[in-house]
């Protein structure tokens, strides 16, 4: 039941202890990397993964002189606007600490308050426990956490899940990490009322808010990976439309921006069936100025469904 | 007298790191690891009390370990406890591993009675001294 994997080689007291070369063996190197190339943005969240990572090489160091290291506490909390990408970090994170070796299987079960809170009193404990059960190895990754508690129903069976999962995350620290994620003001006002969590969960992780230029980069790979490519000119419409969608209501970071090329390839299909022409392979990937240009942003709208004005 | 059912039941008792290792092991063949007890442990007894469900969705021992132990609180020292790992693959559809993990304080053994019918014939009975009580008493 050890968390970290391979044993660590006993050093002599008077040996000296390389981290730039345990960092590239431990292969932790490529996981960063990966991490730069695949997430856009998301400064805060990239440094304190390679802090935590410097914490496992460090007790990987101690442990070799045989000074003491206790596992440290990883259970986290994700706190951010609509569309940061928590729920996508989550789902890494669980690989990078498998890779880190906190974690024995990687895995990752994601919850909400209807797998963990039963309908009818005796029902929520084994529920959460189920889960817990599944979890362990590996990552628990709680959504909208914050509906777990809710102070204006105190018969909420709600509070018995809070109970047994903070008993779990408190003694078996080793078997499985916590991740609980919401939005900000909310998870605030969760923490305040339950301050057991607060305590034991340590890291609190903000995710920003994406710039404009992340934003286009974000749309630039979401395309990739759908297999279009922008013609010049759209890109430009689309660095406009990123500008003026940014500060209209309801705008939720990258969420929005899939949405919005989802829409635009809607148009796109729509302005070739339309065009009762042969299309060549070039157009049926590129999206033009024109298809971006539609969308009711530019025309002072808002660009949703269902219509908000 | 030490009861020897299952797997490893000549070694000494398993430690908790050996068990998790053995449900390890289980759960990365894929196979279905149970929970068991009883007070009879008559070697035909073969279809013990279930400690909830087979754990069909578990990936890591440590959640086998926990129900472990909340099986061990309820029964620990009064019932042998036994984790058997159930094959579903077809033409197996059956337990390809089974071991004890905890056995009461006190064991006291079998009496083998001797029946004699029809001439010289004899008939076997092993009777277990401990099932002679009513359940829940026996340990």
């Amino acid at each position: 039941m050890d968390a970290i994997t391979d044993e660590p080689r006993p050093a002599d007291a008077d040996e000296r202890i390389d981290f730039r070369a345990e960092f590239a063996r431990s292969g932790l190197a490529d996981i960063f990397d990966e991490l730069d190339r695949d997430l856009v943005g998301l400064a805060p969240v990239k440094s304190r993964l390679r802090e935590i990572a410097a914490l496992l090489l460090v007790d990987r160091a101690r442990a070799r002189f045989g000074l003491g290291a206790s596992s440290p506490t990883l259970h986290m909390s994700f706190t951010g606007n609509p569309g940061t990408g928590k729920t996508t970090v989550a789902l890494r994170m669980a690989e990078i600490l498998h890779k880190l070796g906190y974690v024995r299987k990687g895995h990752l079960v994601t919850v909400t308050r209807d797998d963990l809170v039963g309908q009818y009193i005796g029902h929520t404990a084994p529920k959460t426990k189920e889960i817990l059960k599944k979890a362990m190895g590996g990552v628990l990754f709680i959504d909208e956490a914050y509906y777990l508690y809710r102070p204006e129903n105190e018969r909420d069976y709600g509070q018995e899940a809070i109970e047994i999962l903070l008993q779990v995350m408190e003694n078996q620290r080793d078997d499985l990490v916590v991740i609980l994620a919401g939005y900000g003001d909310r998870m605030e006002r969760f923490f305040t009322a339950n301050p057991g969590f607060r305590s034991r969960v340590a890291h609190h992780i903000d995710f920003p808010d994406y710039s404009g230029d992340e934003l286009a980069a974000i749309g630039g790979r979401l395309l990739d990976g759908m297999g279009y490519v922008m013609s010049p000119e759209a890109e430009a419409a689309f660095a406009r439309y990123i500008e003026l969608r940014k500060v209209q209501p309801h705008f939720a970071n990258g969420r929005s921006i899939r949405n919005a090329l989802d829409r635009a390839r809607l148009r796109q299909a729509n302005r070739l069936f339309a065009s009762e022409r042969p299309v060549s392979r070039d157009e049926l990937v590129t999206l033009e100025a024109a298809d971006i240009l539609a969308s009711r942003v530019f025309s002072g709208g808002i660009d949703s469904y269902p219509p908000l004005k | 007298m030490r009861l020897t059912q299952g797997a490893f039941s000549f070694l000494p008792d398993l430690t908790d790191e050996q068990i998790a290792r053995q449900v390890q092991y289980c759960i990365d063949k894929g196979w279905a690891v149970n929970i068991e007890f009883t007070d009879d442990p008559h070697p035909r007894n073969t279809y013990w009390e279930m400690w909830g469900m087979p754990m069909f969705d578990v990936k890591d021992a440590a959640g086998v370990m926990f129900e472990l132990n909340e099986c061990r609180k309820a029964y620990g020292g009064r019932n042998y406890i036994r984790v058997s790992a159930f094959d579903s693959t077809h033409t197996w559809e059956s337990l390809r591993l089974s071991f004890l993990t905890d056995r009461p304080a006190d064991e006291p053994g079998f009496a083998l009675e001797r029946q004699e019918v029809d001439g010289r014939t004899i008939r076997y009975t092993t009777r277990s001294y401990a099932a002679m009580r009513p359940e829940g008493a026996r340990y």
